[in-house]
């Protein structure tokens, strides 16, 4: 498949008056359609600029990406970010959370509010639209969030973090859960996280950095044979141990 | 609060012999806030009663110190030729338009110094200076530049409390998380979007309880500004009741504003509960 979006020598600094910090050099990979990548690297190593860069919130000092839409049209692919912590407003009720992208582009369209509602109803919220987010459990919160996000219809979901917040038993089924939810949808995922166990288990491709300054160290392809659909099975697959002693040997031996 | 305590007791009644402890937990809470309420009406009643004896054994000069009676009797003849209710009146409506003005005008300024980091680095001395200057010492100027007259009265009490305001205002716009308005970013908002869905209604809880310190400063204000430069209102009568030696007027209008700052505070309070309920926060 073709590369949607191509990062070509991306590079980024940080400045402050005792100097520079370096925080991407000569980073370059490809994005495929419909394809879930993962970053992984050491903390600190400027996993969150990286996305931040992707998202267009900051703009590269070095580089460039290249857009390859399948038409051929130029415009930027429509991104949706989430964000390590669900940040549901309190004083908004869970739709009012949910509609708050599509109020903000003055998109409040019967169409998109149907669409809203009809993810409400899939992802089981509909029956809690007007609680408080503090009424939801931390699971509920994510799949809000992720309506809240897919609510704007984006093509390209980045993810930083976004199941950090989360005890352990909780992150390995919302991990899952809202994964599927995204493959469900056909969109393309790009997430970060520090948990080579979660990279693993969820993305089609990872994408191993360095530490300061981050370069690409390593891409691997994840290919499992899955027994089923569980949020356990993928970490139970027999290559898993193989692909996540591959990626701990990356991230220790600093060369 | 109390009929939902009663139903809840209720349900628990039903219930095993377990939930009894919770009724037991239920009656000690009541317990202590009823012996609190009982103290504090021990505590204003024996004071009551030691200052009317005292006055009336003549071990203070009720001359100099007043007595309860007195002071009543004195509140009620002020009621009777209608002077007093007027002097209230005055400080009450001068009081909510300092306090009014001193919101409007500090909830703009401190949207200014939002939207323009430079402009607040710029101002910040300003604003400590004149924060930490006795407000008092502006309160001659003022006669001079506006007269005397309720203009002067309304300026002198938002002298008082303008410029804390505006800092707590703005270090409670300031403490916004920060992912909150990079949300906003990434669904495309914009700044503008940013201080009114999330820096604003995320602030409500500062505003509020600046504005219960703002009424009782706009109130010192006003007082402060009667002193000086006014013919009616509280802070004259006080002052003139000190002049001509009626210490009665002088401790009775004293009281009575205890009674308006314990009714503005209330007031504000019971604003802070509605609101509350109505975000759910």
């Amino acid at each position: 498949m073709e590369n949607i979006l191509e990062l070509k020598n991306i590079g980024y600094s940080y400045h402050n008056l005792h100097g520079e910090t370096k925080a991407l050099q000569n980073i370059s990979f490809g994005v495929r359609e419909g394809e879930f990548i993962a970053i992984v690297g050491p903390s600190g190593c400027g996993k969150s600029t990286l996305l931040s860069i992707i998202a267009g919130l900051l703009s590269p000092e070095e580089g460039t990406i290249v857009v390859n839409n399948p038409d051929g049209s130029l415009h930027y692919p429509k991104i949706g970010y989430m964000l390590q912590r669900d940040h549901l407003f309190e004083w908004r009720t869970v739709y009012r959370n949910v509609t708050l992208g599509l109020e903000l582009n003055h998109k409040m369209t019967p169409e998109r509010l149907e669409a809203v509602d009809r993810l409400l109803k899939d992802y089981g919220l509909d029956k809690f639209k007007d609680k408080r987010p503090d009424e939801l459990s931390g699971g509920m919160k994510q799949r809000a969030a992720l309506i809240r996000t897919l609510a704007l219809e984006p093509q390209l979901l980045l993810l930083d973090e976004p199941f950090s917040a989360l005890d352990y038993q909780t992150r390995l089924f919302v991990s899952a859960d809202i994964c599927r939810l995204i493959r469900a949808a056909g969109k393309t995922m790009i997430i970060i996280t520090h948990d080579l166990s979660e990279a693993v288990s969820l993305a089609d491709r990872i994408i191993v950095l360095s530490g300061r300054p981050a370069v690409v160290k390593n891409e691997v392809t994840v290919h499992l044979t899955l027994a089923d659909d569980s949020p356990l099975a993928a970490r139970n697959a027999p290559e898993f141990q193989q692909y996540f002693n591959m990626l701990w040997e990356d991230l220790t031996h600093e060369s | 609060m109390r009929a939902e305590w009663n139903r809840k007791t209720k349900n628990r009644k039903k219930a095993s012999s377990e939930l009894t402890r919770q009724e037991e937990f239920i009656r000690k809470h009541r317990r202590h806030h009823h012996e609190i309420a009982s103290w504090r009406t021990i505590i204003f009643v024996l004071f009551l009663v030691l200052w009317e004896v005292s006055a009336n054994l003549k071990w203070i000069d009720s001359f100099f110190f007043s007595s309860p009676s007195r002071v009543a009797r004195c509140f009620v003849d002020q009621i009777r030729n209608n002077s007093m209710l007027a002097h209230i009146g005055v400080t009450l409506l001068e009081t909510l338009l300092s306090f009014l003005l001193v919101i409007l005008f500090s909830l703009l300024v401190s949207t200014l110094l939002w939207h323009s980091k430079k402009l607040s680095e710029i101002l910040e001395p300003y604003l400590v200076v004149l924060n930490s200057l006795p407000k008092s010492a502006l309160a001659p100027l003022f006669i001079v530049w506006l007269g005397t007259g309720t203009r002067t009265i309304i300026v002198a009490g938002m002298s008082v409390a303008v410029f804390g305001s505006i800092i707590s205002f703005y270090t409670g716009f300031q403490q916004v998380d920060p992912e909150k308005i990079t949300l906003i970013h990434t669904l495309g908002g914009s700044r503008r979007d940013a201080f009114c869905k999330v820096v604003l209604p995320g602030s409500v809880p500062i505003l509020l309880s600046t504005a219960k310190v703002n009424i009782g400063l706009a109130l010192v204000g006003v007082i402060i500004g009667e002193f000086l430069a006014a013919r009616r209102g509280l802070g004259y009568l006080i002052i003139y009741g000190s002049q001509v030696f009626q210490l009665d007027m002088v401790i009775t209008s004293i009281i009575v504003l205890c009674i308006i700052a314990l009714g503005f505070y209330q007031s504000i309070q019971v604003i802070e509960h509605q609101i509350k309920i109505r975000f759910k926060m």
